[in-house]
């Protein structure tokens, strides 16, 4: 494999003033300009310098993923900005060998009033797509965004799913040798999340190139083989993704303070301010908290801490096999609760679930996102996992046994015996 | 014969060699802190010429998007600024426009007018209503003033051919000299693009220009060679009316269409500041668009 992109010592910094300078206007400029003159001082306060990156050093290399993390402020943005090119480094140095796109946004450049189609051509320009490229992909494009009839219209008439759909659309199709993408995935619902992951699983095992920064520990946890991890501009961890995301949560956990430390498992996200700290199962026919039948109609019980006001959020529920397989997902969207108002407090979020699923282990992960684009609040891998035991009167060991688990009624008959 | 297997793991080792090979041809992307020169980087604005047109396009498509009349808006306002100034201006005016009809003459001065003012206009307000674009995706950002001017060149055009169907209502065929119209014509896209690209780039820092650039170019209208022909002026002051870029284009536009006699020197003077601008103008938003995505 060969080296892809090389980063040697970069930094970054912003003056403070000229980010609160944002409208300055010519009169600000005199009017510091005679100020400077009258004090005859120049030098420039320490404090009004902040450094968003400070000398950052690491190698990817060719058909490799990483996932960068870190909390706000980490300079994880900067670091994207700058391999896009969009802003410069104040020192250092990047190589980067191969076709750069990068999806910072969904829809960077999508116009109101013009209709999906013409957006379509236009922020495939954007992305850096030749027409002739978008025009034979175009066809699976409309496809995958599921919006064939609508493409036409002018995109202020689409529901936002549609206009998500649309967007990651035609950035999913863009295919350059390395993908930057950042925190795409916060948008849409679950199922076109899933299909956002599939489709970046699809680039990576490609052969390309995909550096992703995200908040959500199991997207992570599941693209990327290598992570780096800022804090602060600074370098705190780079290596295989699992180490570099133990040290991430196993810091974060450190600044809870409530019980929160409790839970069993300390993978962790978000900043700390929503947590699921226990589960268990309410009203299991085994009398066990952590057990029960398979087909057993059951409630699936999280205590949830909230340490922040009006939270508009919603909830997710996956269930894994051994074998990894999503093999149930609740949302309580389908639920038939469209929106749920979280204040401080301690929450009991009840699931009530009826899994006609085989006998065995399974784990899942507990999720909550914020409606105000945050992305994922927090997502609990919970612990300890949950036990199905074989129905009573089942003597079939669960090799045996298919994922679904539906009573079945068997019968045989006798129809003719051939001549 | 190759087995399905088979067949599969040949073209993913083909696959493999071909990702390598382009691989090693690809030129490395070198990212450092800038350095300042005179850059013009056209290659680079060539590579991106496709969305130097979709930009115009789109431009082109929200304007008149959810009008009624479209197109007519941009032949209205010079028609309209014509009739009036020729009502306003109709003794003057036979003095100032020689052999061809006053209405004639402000009319092919309004429509290279129109033009530059709008190109001006939209360029230098393009960095910031492409705000988004400039802060979430990589391309050269002189790409953005270009094609701000280029989606009102089909405005010039339209104006153009209503120039012509004004020409054949008096009676005026063009000279042969009109073949070298689009020289004229080019110096003008020059100086306008100067202009476009210069003031956007500071209009970036600073929004000033937004609330001064109306004023400016009202006055500008004035002293330029619109709706009056330079002749009107007192002899002595005539070379200080040449020092100002659009007069010497704008008169060659017209001598070119009408075949009168060409003024070397205005003309010689306006390409001169037209270019000198336009590289200073490249200069100052290469020296500030690494700051764009910051400052914005």
């Amino acid at each position: 494999m060969s080296l892809c992109i090389k980063v040697e010592n970069l930094s970054k910094r912003y003056r403070l003033g000229s980010l609160k300078q944002q409208d300055g206007t010519l009169r600000d400029v005199l009017a510091s300009a005679l100020k400077k003159s009258f004090s005859g001082s120049k030098t420039k306060n320490d404090t009004d310098i902040l450094w968003a990156l400070r000398d950052v050093d690491f190698e990817v290399q060719q058909g490799s993923t990483l996932g960068i993390i870190g909390g706000n402020g980490a300079g994880k943005s900067t670091l994207l900005k700058i391999l896009s090119r969009i802003t410069k480094p104040t020192s250092g140095r990047i190589e980067i060998k191969g076709r750069v796109g990068s999806l910072l946004e969904v829809g960077t450049g999508f116009h109101q009033d013009l209709t999906g189609r013409e957006n379509v051509y236009l922020n495939g320009a954007i992305l850096g797509m030749k027409r002739r490229e978008i025009e034979k992909k175009f066809d699976d494009i409309v496809n995958f965004a599921e919006v064939e009839r609508f493409i036409n219209t002018p995109v202020k008439f689409y529901s936002s799913g549609m206009y998500t759909r649309l967007a990651f659309a035609v950035a999913a199709h863009f295919e350059p040798e390395i993908l930057i993408i950042d925190e795409v995935l916060a948008v849409g619902d679950a199922a076109f999340q899933r299909k956002c992951l599939g489709k970046m699983n699809e680039v990576a095992n490609d052969g390309r190139t995909v550096l992703f920064v995200s908040h959500n520990a199991g997207a992570l946890h599941q693209i990327c083989r290598t992570g780096l991890y800022l804090e602060r501009g600074q370098m705190k961890n780079f290596g295989e993704i699992k180490t570099v995301l133990a040290q991430y949560q196993a810091d974060n956990d450190k600044g809870g303070s409530v019980k929160t430390e409790d839970r069993q498992n300390p993978l962790a996200i978000g900043d700390g301010q929503v947590r699921f700290i226990d589960w268990r199962l309410t009203d299991a026919s085994t009398r066990q908290p952590h057990s029960m039948f398979s087909r057993e109609k059951t409630n699936f019980e999280f205590t949830l801490v909230c340490k922040r006001r009006s939270l508009s959020v919603h909830f997710k529920l996956t269930l894994f096999d051994e074998r990894n397989n999503e093999i149930y997902v609740a949302h309580n969207l389908a639920g038939g609760v469209r929106e749920t108002e979280l204040e401080i407090g301690i929450y009991k979020v009840n699931w009530h679930c009826d899994l006609p699923i085989k006998a065995g282990t399974y784990r899942f992960l507990a999720e909550v996102y914020s409606d105000h684009g945050e992305g994922v609040l927090d997502a609990w891998e919970a612990l300890p996992k949950l036990t199905v035991l074989p129905v009573s009167e089942h003597t079939l060991s669960a090799e045996f046994q298919g994922l679904v688990n539906t009573p079945v009624t068997f019968e045989i008959n006798f129809e003719n015996l051939s001549a | 014969m190759i087995t399905g297997q088979r067949q599969e793991a040949i073209d993913k080792s083909l696959f493999e060699a071909n990702v390598e090979s382009q691989v090693s041809k690809i030129p490395s992307i070198i990212i450092e802190p800038s350095q300042h020169w005179l850059n013009l980087d056209l290659l680079s604005i060539w590579n991106y010429r496709e969305l130097l047109y979709f930009l115009a396009l789109r431009d082109i498509q929200i304007r008149y998007k959810q009008t009624l009349i479209g197109i007519v808006w941009v032949l209205l306002q010079p028609i309209l600024t014509t009739i009036v100034f020729s009502v306003l201006f109709s003794s003057i005016g036979q003095g100032t426009a020689q052999d061809i009809p006053y209405p004639l003459f402000a009319f092919s001065g309004f429509t290279i007018w129109t033009f530059f003012n709008a190109a001006i206009f939209n360029s230098s307000n393009s960095l910031i209503n492409h705000t988004g674009l400039i802060t979430k995706v990589f391309f050269p950002r002189l790409i953005i003033p270009i094609s701000a001017v280029g989606a009102i060149l089909l405005d010039l055009f339209f104006g153009l051919l209503s120039l012509l169907v004004v020409m054949l209502i008096y009676h005026a065929t063009p000279n042969w000299t009109v073949i070298f119209a689009p020289f004229f014509l080019f110096i003008i896209l020059l100086l306008a693009l100067g202009l476009g690209i210069l003031l956007s780039a500071v209009s970036v820092r600073y929004r000033d220009v937004k609330y001064i650039l109306p004023f400016a170019l009202q006055l500008w209208l004035f002293v330029s060679p619109v709706f009056y022909s330079l002749k009107v002026l007192p002899q002595k002051a005539i070379w200080l009316w040449k020092l100002n870029p659009i007069a010497g284009a704008l008169d060659g536009f017209r001598a070119a269409l009408f075949g009168q006699e060409f003024d070397v020197y205005g003309i010689a003077v306006s390409i001169f500041i037209s270019v000198i601008i336009f590289l200073f103008a490249v200069y100052v938003f290469h020296r500030m668009e690494d700051g764009f995505a910051d400052v914005i």
